[in-house]
């Protein structure tokens, strides 16, 4: 989708569903690019930053967060609506994020943990990426994103090309920066294998394992994975934990998890 | 009698979503809701089960912009249900890595979120345009904050590199002195935001506040302290939840955090600086007074310059740590867990920042309590706003709403925070 006008600024919208903001605050903390940002595109609808709210509809929506509750179920729709093109970003907007924890217990159980007085909160089952209510353009990966990633998808958008992100696992990033293999160096409990590039292979290079923020590679071998880390010690119990992180509730993180749920 | 509403349906501005209803009936204000209708999340919840290592990365996650808080209570809890003690140049990184956050965190929140309020622009970009030079050194001040936090953490938002006991792996003398000349730029500039903060128009509005924030006999409180307050209080950590409980209001099913007896307090940068005036850098404390705050103030709408000056005391305490810095020997201290009960309070941007955990000898988590800063003054921000409202209802309905959002995001509020927490019904006449 290419700018119609020269004359016209295309409109970007942020919305927020539920999550931490971090994900949005990365489009702040583009502190080099921001005002930049601004000479080429309008921000029309950015709620964190302003008080301005423009109507749509709006070129490019950018949703952050996972629909945890029946209002939130109904507003998707509303976005949608208004939206162009409609791009996800993170782990909540993309697998259902951490909270989706709850999508493996019985919620009920959960808001009485938490809350004094249960009967007033209204919340959904399980925590569903954007995805899973409507049609989803673009999915960005990350627990946060990556910034320059975002600044790469709203430029593609923008100029009707095809964001280029890549699918591979963290290994080939981890490689590339000649980074000694964790799995062999620090111990067994790296997910880099299975994990979607997009960090540059940020924990191995602090000398720590990966835990999956950018959620599944395309066609990981989860089990193959598992089935490794159990021939170095590695107890069901952990290896749960370690597939049910911030893309818990990714088809292949789940499915993985589940085998090893006793 | 003459009745009047305000409301705003969806704050701007703050982090997370929560909105506002003020009712007026006649002179009086007959209800004031600050509204929070962020989704909960269930933190305490799902952290029962998980293992104490991992609390420092999943508790991050409940705040993008305040995650090194939420570690740093995290990990100083778990020590201390440990009995481990993290001293020495380690603790120095961990105040190091804090600088960086308070760093990012206050000049997003005194340029981007509030000074927009005080000069009359929608945001931050439309202040830009009268004030580009201002804005541009924001971004700057920003940026290296983040770029501490980065350098120490391995990225500004859910830092990679902290952990129970220490951190992952150690920066060197030579990347943190590469820090050095732009922290020194920072000092400068933030001196220059103290300036630019103190003439900026400020309500005329005073409240007897119960400040409490850590206080530390040495320094100006990041992660240590007992918990200080400027009418009395002096507790040890481990007592806050003797001396603090949530209390249900009538009109909602809010959970208010107050002290015990006592009611609603007030932490925060204006909290920290009323209670630890003293313990800021003596640059810090001279341009504070110059800015005409002296060594205490109890007008919140001045949180803005305090914050200036918090910022200042972060840039001049980096560049302290930085040039004292030797690299230690370990990355962290081992970890041996064992069955008990761990707390800690550290100084998020924000305010005080209350974590519990309970744990098994495997060191799994049997129970969590996380008391975030804007839960505990969710309270104060509603009396303020019952208390500013009527002598200036003669404003127009527009002007009124804008300097009560103005009110609220003197706090600035974290809704994404204080929501597994919170929730409230809004009602409708």
């Amino acid at each position: 989708m290419a700018p119609h006008k020269k004359t016209r600024k295309p409109k970007l919208a942020i919305w927020k569903f539920s999550s931490c903001d971090g994900c949005q605050l990365s489009l702040l903390d583009c502190e080099e690019e921001l005002l930049a940002i601004t000479e080429f595109i309008t921000i029309a609808n950015f709620p964190e930053a302003s008080r301005n709210i423009m109507k749509g509809p709006y070129d490019v929506s950018l949703v952050e967060g996972s629909i945890t509750t029946p209002h939130d179920a109904e507003r998707i729709h509303q976005v949608r609506r208004q939206s162009k093109v409609l791009i996800t970003i993170g782990a909540c907007a993309t697998a259902g994020g951490i909270q989706a924890l709850r999508n493996f217990k019985d919620v009920k159980q959960f808001v009485a943990a938490v809350y004094a007085n249960p009967k007033y909160i209204e919340t959904l089952n399980k925590s569903t990426p954007i995805a899973d209510h409507v049609f989803v353009d673009f999915e960005l990966r990350g627990c946060p994103i990556n910034k320059q990633q975002l600044l790469e998808v709203i430029n593609a958008y923008l100029n009707g090309r095809k964001p280029n992100t890549p699918t591979y696992a963290v290994c080939v990033e981890c490689k590339r920066r000649f980074i000694t293999c964790g799995l062999v160096a620090h111990g067994p409990t790296c997910l880099g294998p299975v994990t979607q590039a997009g960090c540059n292979a940020l924990c191995p290079s602090y000398h720590r394992g990966c835990f999956g923020c950018f959620g599944p590679k395309e066609t990981p071998n989860t089990a193959a994975l598992s089935a490794y880390w159990k021939t170095q010690g590695v107890q069901d119990d952990e290896l749960l934990r370690l597939f049910r992180g911030f893309n818990a509730y990714a088809e292949a993180f789940r499915k993985e998890s589940e085998a090893h749920e006793k | 009698m003459k009745s009047r509403t305000l409301k705003v349906d969806y704050l701007a501005r703050v982090e997370g979503e929560g909105g506002l209803l003020i009712k007026v009936s006649g002179k009086k204000v007959s209800e004031v809701q600050f509204n929070i209708f962020e989704p909960p999340r269930f933190f305490e919840a799902f952290l029962r089960g998980r293992h104490f290592s991992e609390a420092p990365d999943i508790t991050a996650r409940i705040c993008g912009i305040c995650p090194v808080a939420y570690q740093m209570s995290s990990i100083h809890a778990m020590e201390d249900a440990f009995g481990v003690k993290v001293d020495g140049p380690l603790r120095e990184l961990r105040r190091l890595l804090y600088c960086g956050e308070w760093i990012e965190s206050h000049a997003l929140h005194i340029f981007m979120l509030h000074a927009p309020d005080f000069l009359g622009y929608a945001d931050v970009i439309e202040m830009a345009k009268d004030h580009g030079p201002v804005v541009r050194m924001a971004l700057k001040i920003k940026k290296i904050g983040n770029d501490l936090v980065t350098l120490i953490g391995g990225r500004e938002i859910h830092p990679i590199n902290v952990r129970v006991g220490g951190f992952y792996k150690l920066p060197t003398k030579q990347e943190l002195e590469s820090l050095e000349e732009q922290l020194k730029w920072a000092v400068d500039a933030s001196i220059q935001t103290i300036k630019f903060t103190s003439k900026l128009p400020f309500p005329d509005f005073e409240r007897p506040y119960e400040y409490i924030a850590l206080r530390h006999e040495r320094e100006y409180p990041f992660n240590e302290g007992r918990l200080v307050s400027n009418k009395g209080l002096n507790i040890d950590v481990h007592e806050y939840e003797n001396c603090f409980m949530e209390e249900h209001v009538s009109h909602s099913n809010a959970l208010h955090s107050i002290l015990k007896e006592r009611g609603a307090y007030f932490v925060g940068p204006l909290a920290r600086y009323n209670v630890n005036f003293d313990k800021l850098t003596p640059t810090a404390q001279d341009t504070a007074k110059t800015a005409g705050i002296g060594k205490g103030t109890n007008n919140p709408f001045h949180g803005i310059i305090v914050r200036s000056v918090e910022m200042l005391y972060a840039c001049e305490e980096a560049l302290r740590i930085i040039q004292n810095y030797t690299i230690p020997e370990n990355p962290a201290v081992e970890i041996q867990p064992k069955p008990g009960t761990g707390c800690a309070c550290t100084e998020a941007p924000r305010g005080t920042l209350y974590h519990r955990y309970r744990l098994d000898e495997r060191g799994i988590i049997l129970e969590a309590k996380i008391v975030p800063p804007t839960s505990q003054n969710q309270k104060t921000i509603e009396q303020d706003l019952r208390e500013f409202v009527p002598p200036r209802l003669h404003l127009s309905q527009e002007k009124l709403t804008w300097q009560c959002e103005q009110a609220i995001r003197n706090y600035d509020p974290c809704i994404s925070c204080a929501t597994h927490f919170l929730k409230l019904e809004i009602k409708s006449e």
